[in-house]
């Protein structure tokens, strides 16, 4: 087991390198922070002291190595535009990023599981065609547009929920939380909507897949065979045996929305990371947008971990060690 | 789809309800009349208002900082925490403080504060864009008394009045070792302005209150909750659904709707930003120009750029109120020169030129091209309105007069650099001007000197002596009426030798509920002080 954590964190570390490097460089080839940033009348001596400021003047490989030797410091940047510690920033914004994830996530788990359970047993029926031809429409339709019509009628037809932002916040965990009050949630609940539609879809495919197949599986006839009742046919001896894709897939999928719900993000203007990562692409602030993929990589290392510690609760046939080798 | 919908919408409710049990529901703040909600589409980065010379941070500074000499909504100078100032000397300025003005916590405003802000300007750590170069002709400092202060300069400075526009003003007391930080965690962001910020939550939100001791005229609201929403179609679902009371930036794809819309009024001004295309006038002519080649793509072996007929060719195959009317919807105004009328340095007979396809294929066959030749468009995309929309519009008048042109739109990031390194032989930019003739020609017509801090952004590198001439003297005639014949006269040389081909300048768009007013402003700033509840407006 130790072999196998060492291992991963080795392999992390190696990443998380290849990563920096990459982002320095193309950051650097797509063109010159201080162009973006200056204000379109600064004179020439001015552009030379903003850019020795931001400490630009130096060769590229000379501002990766001064990068690289604070960053093992636990020290990765300023950001150009704020001026503020390229962490700090980013850890500041996780906590919207975190509720709208796993708020989408849980809202996946609840309402595709059920639904893909029913499309699986009931195949045939038409509120299971319903079903899948609903979760094609949750596939194909894109979020932007989903996210916007959602605004139109539920904030500007309706009014029932707030159109756009975050709503007033409480601290929990040393962090402030949206989710803890009822201003918050109503806030919350368009956003992780829009942003849980795909993963619904996602749910409903998985889980009638696995359920089609197991249903057909020897250990299941046996179980009818033996009498047990059908809840505890399907709960028990079905329901585990599918989990395990939905569990990676699920942890996955729950890693890029962390990662990438920008789009969610911009269109209810949340101020999350994902809001954070876009505004400092289009300013070519690169402090911020190392740090944040290092914390990306990271934090993707970390779910495909937890998900390989899952599957050995779920099956107890996995063992870690032997798959390391 | 409802069916997901419904059920996802009874979950939330539950969760709701589940909140409200365990005690965990807060009150949402009340928006009661006294609260304006406002968004903004730009983000600002700072409340430190030296940082970084942006629009949306000095909209945001104006709020609760104060300037010695304040700007009104066309840009005209009027007294701010200077109620007089004159030059003694042509080498020094003196400026006569307001009295009685004081900080939020209490500190009094002296000429102290002035000395200080001035020391600080240009020795903030980090600052992606100072504002150093507005202090830097400031020799020496002279503090005559509480209330007066001289400043020295080397050569005449008539523009130092306007450069003190764009300073915001501290306490030495409060702010000596203030870091930016300081100023964005909201601790240190205390100024003389008329609101107090409460809370800023970078990137989202800056709540604010009013200032009660404020000198000029008390704001008509008691709390400012100052969003930033950068999307365009939320931030105008946002005003629709009532959840922010006014925007800025409004989209022009939206201008249609929200006029007729009965909830929602608008208000705009002629701004100072003109849209124009850059020619590269740095090959010379014998030389290629990057993106230009004969009809069958070969190098041509002279850059046809350099030859005024074929620039003004160029300038007369647009159709500018076409472009402001279709691709703008009305909001944007043809121009033929950098500034609006009523702004200082602005020439009357340079209106914009007439769409004459005829004379522009004529010149261009005098020129030595009645067969045209082919040339690239480069331009942004993410910049200005509709920005390679414009281009796009430029692209095809051009071809219709011979000059087969294909147009190249990319992000701003990769755009300026390459337009900086004078890459391109056609791209479209902008510049918003500060109110003041000599700005542009200093920075997008004069000859590129380091020395001097000319032509900073002169990314064709266009060149001519006798306007440089013109400039320089501009820059030390303390008189203003024969300062401003100067700028006019350096303006119609550089215009009639078609330096930039001008397209249009902006009109400065804010959308708001109807219970609202509100006085727009040419530099495009959105602050809370200059909205009013309509009524109370209707009285004044």
């Amino acid at each position: 087991m130790s072999v196998y954590l060492l291992r991963r964190l080795l392999q992390a570390v190696a990443v998380v390198f290849a990563m920096s490097l990459i982002v320095f460089v193309g950051v650097y080839a797509i063109g010159d922070p201080v162009e973006i940033l200056i204000s379109p009348d600064a004179d020439q001596m001015e552009r030379e002291r903003a850019i020795a400021a931001l400490g630009l003047d130096l060769p590229l490989w000379e501002q990766y190595f001064v990068f690289l030797g604070k960053a093992v410091q636990g020290d990765l940047g300023r950001s150009f535009v704020f001026n503020e510690p390229a962490l700090r920033l980013i850890l500041q914004r996780m906590p919207a990023t975190l509720e709208l994830a796993f708020g989408a996530t849980i809202m996946a788990l609840i309402v595709g599981l059920p639904l893909g359970l029913y499309a699986g047993l009931r195949p045939d029926s038409p509120v299971s065609r319903g079903i899948m031809a609903g979760s094609i429409l949750g596939f194909s339709l894109p979020t932007f547009w989903v996210g916007l019509m959602l605004i139109m009628v539920f904030a500007v037809q309706l009014g029932w929920l707030p159109s756009t932002g975050r709503g007033p916040t409480r601290e929990f965990l040393g962090m402030q939380w949206s989710f803890l009050t009822t201003e918050g949630l109503r806030h919350l609940l368009m956003p992780a909507i829009n942003l849980s539609l795909f993963k619904i879809s996602l749910v409903i495919r998985l889980t009638r897949a696995g359920v089609r197949e197991t249903i057909l599986q020897d250990y299941v006839k046996f179980a009818r065979a033996k009498g047990l009742s059908p809840n505890r046919v399907i709960f028990v001896h079905v329901f585990k045996n599918i989990l395990i894709p939905v569990v990676t897939v699920v942890g996955l999928e729950l890693g890029s929305t962390i990662a990438f719900s920008v789009v969610t993000e911009s269109v209810f203007a949340w101020p999350g990371m994902g809001k954070l990562i876009i505004d400092s692409i289009n300013v070519l602030d690169r402090p911020v947008i190392v740090a944040y993929l290092m914390i990306i990589v990271l934090m993707f290392i970390t779910i495909n971990l937890l998900v390989d510690l899952t599957y050995s609760v779920l099956d107890p046939r996995v063992r870690l060690e032997s798959k390391g080798t | 789809m409802s069916g997901i919908l419904r059920r996802n919408a009874s979950i939330a409710v539950g969760a709701a309800a589940v909140g409200l049990v365990m005690g965990l529901g807060a009150a949402a703040p009340q928006a009661g009349a006294q609260t304006l909600t406002m968004a903004v589409g730009a983000p600002v980065t700072s409340l430190d208002p030296h940082y970084h010379q942006l629009s949306p941070n000095n909209a945001v500074a104006d709020m609760i900082f104060d300037r010695l000499v304040n700007t009104d909504n066309l840009s005209r100078m009027v007294p701010g925490l200077a109620v007089e100032w004159r030059a003694v000397e042509p080498t020094v300025w003196e400026f006569k403080l307001r009295p009685n003005v004081r900080f939020h916590n209490g500190n009094p405003f002296t000429a102290e504060d002035v000395a200080f802000t001035i020391q600080r300007v240009p020795n903030v750590p980090n600052s992606p864009s100072s504002f150093a170069a507005y202090v830097r002709p400031i020799q020496g400092v002279e503090i005559v008394d509480p209330l007066t202060i001289r400043l020295r300069t080397a050569t005449p400075s008539p523009l130092l009045p306007l450069d003190f526009t764009n300073i915001r003003i501290l306490d030495r007391e409060t702010h000596q070792n203030a870091t930016t930080e300081d100023f964005n965690s909201g601790r240190a962001a205390i100024g003389t302005g008329p609101w107090r910020v409460v809370q800023h939550r970078s990137g989202d939100r800056i709540e604010f209150e009013r200032n009660d001791n404020y000198w000029g005229e008390r704001p008509a609201f008691q709390r400012v909750n100052y969003r930033m929403i950068t999307n365009d179609a939320a931030r105008t679902a946002a005003l629709l659904a009532g959840d922010v009371e006014f925007i800025d930036q409004v989209p022009t794809s939206d201008l249609a709707k929200l006029r007729a819309d009965q909830r929602v009024t608008l208000s705009e001004i002629t701004g100072l930003r003109l849209i124009f295309i850059g020619l590269d006038h740095l090959r010379a002519p014998n030389e290629n120009s990057p993106f230009v080649t004969d009809n069958e793509g070969k190098p041509l072996g002279r850059n046809p750029l350099r030859d005024v007929r074929v620039r003004r060719a160029l300038s007369l195959a647009i159709d500018r109120q076409a472009i402001t009317q279709r691709v703008m919807e009305g909001a944007a105004t043809p121009a033929g020169q950098f500034l609006p009328e009523g702004v200082f340095g602005h020439v009357p007979e340079l209106t914009a030129p007439r769409p004459d396809p005829e004379a522009a294929r004529r010149l261009l066959a005098e020129a030595g091209y009645p067969q045209g030749f082919r040339i690239t468009l480069h331009s942004p995309n993410d910049r200005y309105i509709n920005d390679s929309r414009i281009a796009q519009a430029v692209g095809q008048m051009w071809t219709r007069i011979g000059v087969r042109t294909a147009v190249e739109a990319q992000t701003w990031a990769t755009f300026i650099g390459r337009a900086g390194r004078q890459e391109f032989s056609a791209h479209l930019i902008g510049w918003g001007s500060n109110p003041d003739g000599s700005h542009p020609l200093r920075n997008i017509i004069a000859t590129a000197n380091r020395e001097r801090g000319f032509g900073a952004s002169n990314r064709g590198r266009y060149s001519n002596p006798e306007v440089d001439a013109l400039l320089e003297q501009s820059l030390v005639e303390m008189d203003e009426a024969k300062r401003e014949r100067i700028v006019q006269q350096a303006q119609r040389i550089a215009f009639e030798d078609v330096a930039i081909i001008p397209l249009h300048i902006q009109t400065n768009i804010w959308a708001m509920r109807r219970n609202l007013t509100h006085t727009p402003r040419n530099d495009e700033l959105t602050r809370a002080q200059d909205v009013r509840p309509a009524a109370a407006a209707a009285a004044r």
